[in-house]
């Protein structure tokens, strides 16, 4: 069955062109309802670009589409908050009006330890957690996570994908995330697209450890044409 | 005392306020330099403004917007740093206002400000501008800082970052043009600068920077003009803009020494 239903998402033929450089070529994947897709390749493959593009926020030929009524949440890599004399509950108030502690406890933070304080000023993962309250506070069905943990310790990098996990789970969310760490690809999610600048590998998750496949997808590029 | 201090004492007021909270959004985008230097462009069309006869602000208004679009274009189209395209500019609009305008009594008082002949339409105009200028930058406020944070964010929440830069751009123009008539062209860009420099020593959330830059943007062209005032018994009395900016140091000098003394973790 090739229904909306089955499919959140169906992207065709995409290619995104910058002056003087390709970054994507004629990218055609598409991803399961309720399934978690970690978006692999080297440096440079056009990973963000294709979450840029998944959001709307650059130009680019071919077609996505989304299903019906799809909410996205999106949390960026980088912030560029450490000069900028913000605080947690103001940054939050850009977009929850009310209900700022329950936000911040689904993602396992206490409000009186955060609220007050400089966006700029907190650990790694305080301020992944911020962003990922940020981005499910209005309930998406598609959750869009470039890099979940940059700049984040071991231990609070393991603990942050559990509660990406529970979420998944709770709201019946879909994921897709941008990651290098191959323990985290076959452990947190189900399929795997594998991008240098075209589609180098699409399939399940936990042939990442496959050392052949590591190298299709680390070193020089062989374009596949997914099913 | 000097006749219509109280209107220069308004103008310079609001000016110091608008100033200083316009101010505290481009201190954040890191384009302090922008604001400071900006103000400078404002001279060839204060010089046209005396030549032809018709009002010098709305002469350094013109300059100043279309100079703002112009740097924002350029700067999209090359990828230059404002910095780099406002240094040419800047530079270029100063030699040509010096240039045109041959009375140096009437030049000095284009670079740095006069508290003589500021009329009752000049306060009201100050301070009405100020108002517009504040009340729309309050609105756009929080969409300018997002999309500083994150351009990706601001967009995906909706905002369209270029027309809220544009307009805070027209903004910024509209509150330098009404102060250069108290402090000059070449140093009305403090006020955008110092204030806001000084409030974020002081300053963990933006609600407390933003009040606090504006109130000691107020505070240093009071302070500043009062001054001009008390001493224009002088035979040489100073230009009120090189007073104000060392009201404003003053303050600076204060909140680092309060942070200093604090070791403020902001």
């Amino acid at each position: 069955m090739d229904s909306l239903n089955e499919y959140i998402l169906q992207v065709s033929n995409l290619t995104i062109e910058l002056p003087n450089q390709t970054v994507l070529d004629d990218v055609s994947f598409k991803l399961k309802t309720g399934t978690t897709l970690a978006i692999v390749g080297p440096n440079g493959a056009g990973k963000t670009m294709l979450f840029r593009a998944l959001l709307s926020l650059i130009p680019f030929k071919g077609k996505i589409a989304w299903a019906p009524n799809v909410k996205i949440g999106y949390v960026p890599q980088y912030l560029s908050a450490s000069d900028i004399p913000i605080s947690v509950e103001e940054f939050l108030a850009f977009k929850i009006g009310s209900d700022m502690e329950g936000a911040l406890s689904s993602v396992g933070l206490k409000s009186q330890e955060v609220l007050h304080k400089r966006l700029g000023a907190l650990s790694g993962g305080q301020l992944r957690r911020v962003l990922i309250a940020w981005a499910t506070i209005d309930k998406p069905n598609v959750l869009l996570f470039d890099e979940p943990t940059t700049g984040v310790d071991l231990d609070s990098e393991e603990a942050i994908y559990k509660m990406l996990n529970e979420l998944e789970e709770r709201y019946k969310i879909t994921m897709m995330l941008i990651s290098h760490d191959l323990h985290i690809i076959r452990d947190y999610s189900d399929y795997m697209l594998a991008l240098n600048k075209c589609v180098t590998f699409f399939g399940e998750s936990k042939r990442i450890m496959d050392l052949e496949l590591q190298q299709m997808i680390y070193g020089e590029p062989v374009c596949t044409v997914p099913e | 005392m000097v006749e219509g201090l109280e209107f220069s004492l308004l103008v310079g007021i609001s000016v110091g306020l608008s100033a200083g909270y316009l101010g505290s959004i481009m201190v954040l985008e890191k384009m302090a330099l922008v604001g400071d230097a900006l103000s400078h462009v404002a001279l060839p069309g204060l010089a046209l403004g005396i030549l032809f006869n018709f009002p010098p602000l709305l002469g350094g208004f013109a300059f100043l917007f279309a100079s703002s679009i112009i740097i924002w274009e350029v700067g999209k189209a090359t990828r230059l740093s404002f910095e780099t395209i406002v240094g040419a500019v800047f530079t270029l609009s100063l030699a040509i206002g010096v240039l045109m305008i041959e009375d140096l009594e009437v030049l000095g008082e284009a670079l740095f400000g006069s508290i003589a002949n500021v009329t009752l339409a000049d306060a009201v105009t100050g301070v009405v501008i100020a108002i517009a200028a504040v009340y729309l930058t309050r609105i756009i406020y929080n969409k300018v800082v997002l999309s500083m944070i994150s351009e990706e964010l601001a967009i995906s929440e909706g905002v369209n970052v270029g027309r809220v830069n544009l307009l805070f751009l027209l903004l910024i123009s509209l509150v330098v043009a009404i102060g250069i008539k108290i402090t000059g062209t070449l140093l009305v860009g403090f006020l955008v600068v110092v204030p806001a420099a000084a409030a974020k020593n002081l300053s963990a959330n933006l609600r407390r920077y933003s009040i606090l830059s504006s109130l000691f943007g107020a505070v240093s062209a009071l302070v500043g003009i009062l001054a001009t005032g008390l001493v224009s018994y002088l035979e040489h009395p100073p230009p009120p803009g090189p007073l104000v900016v060392v009201a404003g140091v003053v303050l600076f000098a204060v909140t680092v020494v309060i942070r200093w003394k604090k070791r403020l973790s902001v």
